[in-house]
C-alpha cells in the first residue's frame, strides 16, 4: 500500500505541471445531503391527491411526524478533458421500504466549439426553473404545487440534451432535450422511440451590480400510452368499489414561462438580499382514460385543460436569516365521462391554492434549520400544516445554480 | 428581406470584429482584471466579474456571468478554492472550450506563488477553511511580482503575435512595481510588529510582507458571522495585548469592528482590499491607500 502512494506521488510529480490548477482537490467531489423534518398535518396525507391533476412520480407531501426521508450522496468530477460526470443517488423511505433512487447519472460535454453542449444520460429535465434544483437547495420544506401537479415533484429521465448558449452579453441559451419518457409525465411503454421531448430558452443578465434577472420559456412533449398516476383515494365514500388506479394514453403539452429576479446591495449577497421568484404552468392533455373495474375496462375519451402558478419571496435580513413567502394556486378545465373523470380524480377540484411562509436559519453555507407554515386549501378540508426541517451538506459542496 | 440579411451581417461582422482585435479576458476579482491591464494594455478586452464591493467567497452564477464567459479567450481566477462557490458552475454552463481547466486559457494565480496557512487538517469543524491554503494571495506585491511573470508568458503563448509587446510591458511592469515595493517597504517599517485584529482572515499574505501580528479574528471561524460572545473574547484580548487596529476590507460588515471601536482604543481600519476599493483606480493606488491607512492607525 505505501509502495503504491510512492509510486503514485512519483508518478504525479512527474507529470507536466505547465497549467496547473486546484479546481480538482477532489477527484471525484463527493457530497452528503442530509435532511429530515417534522411535518403536521391536519388530514391523513396518504391520501393526498389534488382534484382535477393525475399525480405522478413524487408527487407527493413530506411525511406526516418526524421523518429523515431523503438523503442525498452526490459524485461529481471531471472524467478527461472532454467530460464531466455527475452522480446523484438519494436514499428515500417510501412505506417502509429504503429505496435506492438514482436521480442523475450524466455525463456532459465541456466547451465543445460555437458554445454547443451536450448531456448525456439520467438528468434532471431543464424545463422551467424549480425542476433542475435538488431538493436541498429548495426555499421552502416542499415543493410548490405546480412541481408536483405537472412533473410530478421534478422530473428527471433518461436521455440526450443538446444546448447552445448565444455569443452574447445578455446570456441566451437554447436547448432541446429528447428523454425515454420512462417517469411522469411520461410512461415507460417500452419501444425505440423517446417519449418526451422539451425545448428551452433562457436569457438573462444583469441591472447594474445589485439586481440580477433570469427568464425562462419551455415545452414538454409526452406521448404516454399507459400512464398510471397514484392510486385515487375516496375520502368522502365507500372504499370497496371495485376501481382500480387510471390510466392516461394521448398527448400531453405542457407549457411554463418562469421569471427569477434577484436583489443584493451592491450584489453582495452575503447580508442581505431578496429573492423574487415565479412559474406558470399551462397543460392540455388529449386522450384516453383507463380504468380497470373487476375483469373490465372502462375506456373514455378525455381531454384536460390545466392551470397552475406559484410566486415566492424570500428575504435576506441578516446574514444567517431568511423569511419567506410562497403562494401557489392550480386551476384545471378536464372535459370526458363524468363518471369516468371522478374515479380517475379527474374531477375539477375548483379552487386549490395554498401559501406558506417560511423563517430559516443557517448556522454556516453548510447547515440549514427552517419552520414552515403552510394554510392549505386543496384537501376536502382546510389545513394549518407547520413543518420543521434541517438541511445540512457535509464533504465537498458543489456550487449551486443562479 | 434581402437588406435585412445584409444589415444582419453586417452587425455580425462589426460584433466580430473587437474579438478579433483584442483578446477577451475573464477576470475573477477586480485585482486580476487591474493586473491584466497592466500587462496588456489595450490588446485585451477585460470583463470583470467582481467589484470590492462584493465577497469573492459568496457571488452567485449569475446569468450575465455564464454569458461573459462563453465569449472569453483566458480566464484568470486566484484559485485556491477561491471560487469554488460559482467558478465551477460558470465553467459548466459556459460552453466554452478554451478556458476550461487544464487548457492555456485556464490561469490561476495560486498557481505561481506559495501559499500560506495550508491547514493541517480539513474539517469543516474549523469553518470555511481551503485546503490549499489562504486564497487572499494578491495582498503582498511581492506574490503580484510572481503571477505578472506567470500571466505575461501566458498572454504570450495565447497571443504569439503580440509577444514582443507583452514581453515589453511586462519589463516596463516589473520595474515600476519593484520601485513601488521598495517604496512602501521602506514607509511601512514603523509597522513591523504592530498587533492587528482583523474581521475575516483576508490578510496573512499583508501581515508577513509588513511584519503585523495577527492577534485575532472577529469571525470565530472562516466564514462564521461574528456573534457577540465572542466579540467580548475579541475585546479583552484587545485590551490586554493594546492593539491599536482592527482591519476589515470594503466588502465586509463594518459594525463588528466599530463595535470594537467604540469600546476600546482599538481604531477601524477599511482597507481597500483590491483594486476599487476605497476609490482605488489601480494595483499601485490600492498598496498606496493600505500602507497609508495602516500608517494613519498607527498615529
Amino acid at each position: 500500500m505505501q509502495r503504491a502512494a510512492l509510486l503514485l506521488s512519483g508518478l504525479c510529480a512527474v507529470l507536466p505541471a505547465a497549467y496547473a490548477q486546484s479546481g480538482n482537490a477532489f477527484n471525484p467531489a463527493i457530497s452528503l445531503t442530509l435532511n429530515g423534518q417534522y411535518a403536521s398535518y391536519g388530514y391523513d396525507p396518504q391520501g393526498f391527491a389534488l382534484p382535477g391533476f393525475q399525480l405522478g412520480g413524487e408527487a407527493h407531501p413530506k411525511p406526516e411526524g418526524l421523518s429523515a426521508d431523503h438523503t442525498e450522496l452526490t459524485l461529481s468530477g471531471n472524467i478527461d478533458h472532454r467530460f464531466f460526470g455527475q452522480v446523484s443517488a438519494a436514499l428515500a423511505t417510501h412505506d417502509d421500504q429504503t429505496e435506492l433512487e438514482l436521480e442523475e447519472a450524466f455525463v456532459e460535454t465541456r466547451g465543445l466549439p460555437a458554445g454547443l453542449g451536450v448531456t448525456l444520460g439520467r438528468f434532471r429535465s431543464g424545463v422551467g426553473y424549480i425542476n433542475q434544483q435538488h431538493g436541498h437547495a429548495w426555499d421552502f420544506v416542499d415543493a410548490p404545487l405546480p412541481l408536483l401537479a405537472f412533473l410530478g415533484g421534478g422530473y428527471y429521465d433518461d436521455g440526450v440534451r443538446l444546448s447552445w448558449l448565444a455569443p452574447t452579453a445578455t446570456m441566451l441559451e437554447l436547448s432541446v432535450e429528447a428523454l425515454r419518457g420512462g417517469r411522469f409525465p411520461g410512461s415507460d411503454d417500452g419501444g425505440s422511440a423517446p417519449g418526451v421531448y422539451t425545448a428551452s430558452l433562457k436569457l438573462g443578465g444583469d441591472l447594474g451590480t445589485s439586481h440580477s434577472w433570469q427568464a425562462g420559456v419551455s415545452g414538454l412533449w409526452a406521448s404516454p400510452e399507459r400512464r398510471g398516476g397514484h392510486a385515487h383515494s375516496h375520502d368522502e365514500h365507500d372504499h370497496d368499489h371495485g376501481f382500480g388506479p387510471a390510466y392516461f394514453g394521448g398527448d400531453s403539452r405542457l407549457v411554463i414561462l418562469d421569471l427569477v429576479w434577484k436583489w443584493a446591495p451592491d450584489g453582495n449577497a452575503g447580508s442581505r438580499g431578496l429573492v423574487l421568484q415565479t412559474e406558470y404552468f399551462q397543460r392540455s392533455e388529449d386522450g384516453d382514460i383507463a380504468l380497470q373495474h373487476g375483469d373490465h375496462a372502462h375506456h373514455g375519451r378525455y381531454r384536460g385543460s390545466q392551470r397552475g402558478w406559484y410566486g415566492q419571496a424570500v428575504y435576506r435580513f441578516a446574514p444567517r436569516w431568511r423569511a419567506g413567502l410562497r403562494y401557489d394556486r392550480l386551476w384545471s378545465d378536464n372535459r370526458g365521462d363524468a363518471e369516468l373523470l371522478e374515479e380517475a380524480g379527474l374531477k375539477d377540484g375548483g379552487s386549490l391554492w395554498r401559501a406558506s411562509a417560511m423563517i430559516d436559519f443557517a448556522t454556516s453555507e453548510f447547515a440549514r434549520l427552517r419552520l414552515q407554515y403552510t394554510r392549505d386549501e386543496t384537501q376536502a378540508k382546510a389545513d394549518d400544516q407547520w413543518l420543521l426541517q434541517y438541511v445540512m451538506s457535509l464533504g465537498a459542496h458543489g456550487a449551486h445554480r443562479f | 428581406m434581402r437588406k435585412l440579411t445584409i444589415a444582419l451581417a453586417c452587425l455580425l461582422l462589426l460584433a466580430a470584429l473587437p474579438a478579433q482585435a483584442a483578446l477577451r479576458v475573464f477576470a475573477c476579482e477586480p485585482e486580476w482584471a487591474a493586473l491584466t491591464r497592466e500587462l496588456a494594455g489595450d490588446r485585451a478586452d477585460i470583463f470583470t466579474a467582481t467589484t470590492a464591493q462584493q465577497d469573492p467567497h459568496r457571488i452567485e452564477a449569475r446569468p450575465s456571468l455564464i454569458a461573459q464567459l462563453r465569449r472569453a479567450d483566458l480566464l484568470v481566477c486566484t484559485g485556491a478554492e477561491l471560487e469554488a462557490g460559482w467558478l465551477p458552475m460558470l465553467l459548466r454552463r459556459a460552453n466554452n472550450g478554451k478556458v476550461q481547466p487544464g487548457t492555456p486559457g485556464y490561469f490561476e494565480a495560486a498557481s505561481a506563488v506559495e501559499l500560506l496557512e495550508r491547514p493541517a487538517r480539513v474539517d469543516r469543524a474549523d469553518g470555511d477553511v481551503h485546503a490549499a491554503g489562504n486564497p487572499h494571495l494578491h495582498l503582498d506585491p511581492r506574490n503580484i511580482a510572481r503571477v505578472a511573470e506567470a500571466l505575461s508568458a501566458r498572454l504570450a503563448e495565447l497571443d504569439p503575435a503580440q509577444a514582443p509587446y507583452y514581453a515589453e510591458r511586462h519589463a516596463d511592469f516589473q520595474r515600476r512595481w519593484q520601485a513601488a515595493v521598495q517604496r512602501w517597504e521602506s514607509r511601512a517599517a514603523p509597522l513591523r510588529g504592530t498587533p492587528v485584529i482583523v474581521a475575516h482572515r483576508s490578510w496573512p499574505y499583508l501581515q508577513r510582507w509588513l511584519g503585523l501580528e495577527e492577534v485575532a479574528a472577529l469571525e470565530p471561524k472562516p466564514g462564521v458571522p461574528p456573534h457577540s460572545g465572542h466579540l467580548a473574547e475579541v475585546l479583552a484580548l484587545a485590551e490586554a495585548r493594546r492593539v491599536p487596529m482592527a482591519l476589515y476590507a470594503a466588502y465586509q460588515d463594518a459594525r463588528p469592528a466599530r463595535w470594537l471601536a467604540e469600546r476600546s482604543k482599538v481604531k477601524a481600519v477599511e482597507l481597500p482590499y483590491t483594486v476599487g476599493g476605497a476609490g482605488t483606480a489601480d494595483l499601485f493606488a490600492l498598496f498606496d491607500l493600505t500602507v497609508e491607512r495602516l500608517l494613519e492607525a498607527l498615529r
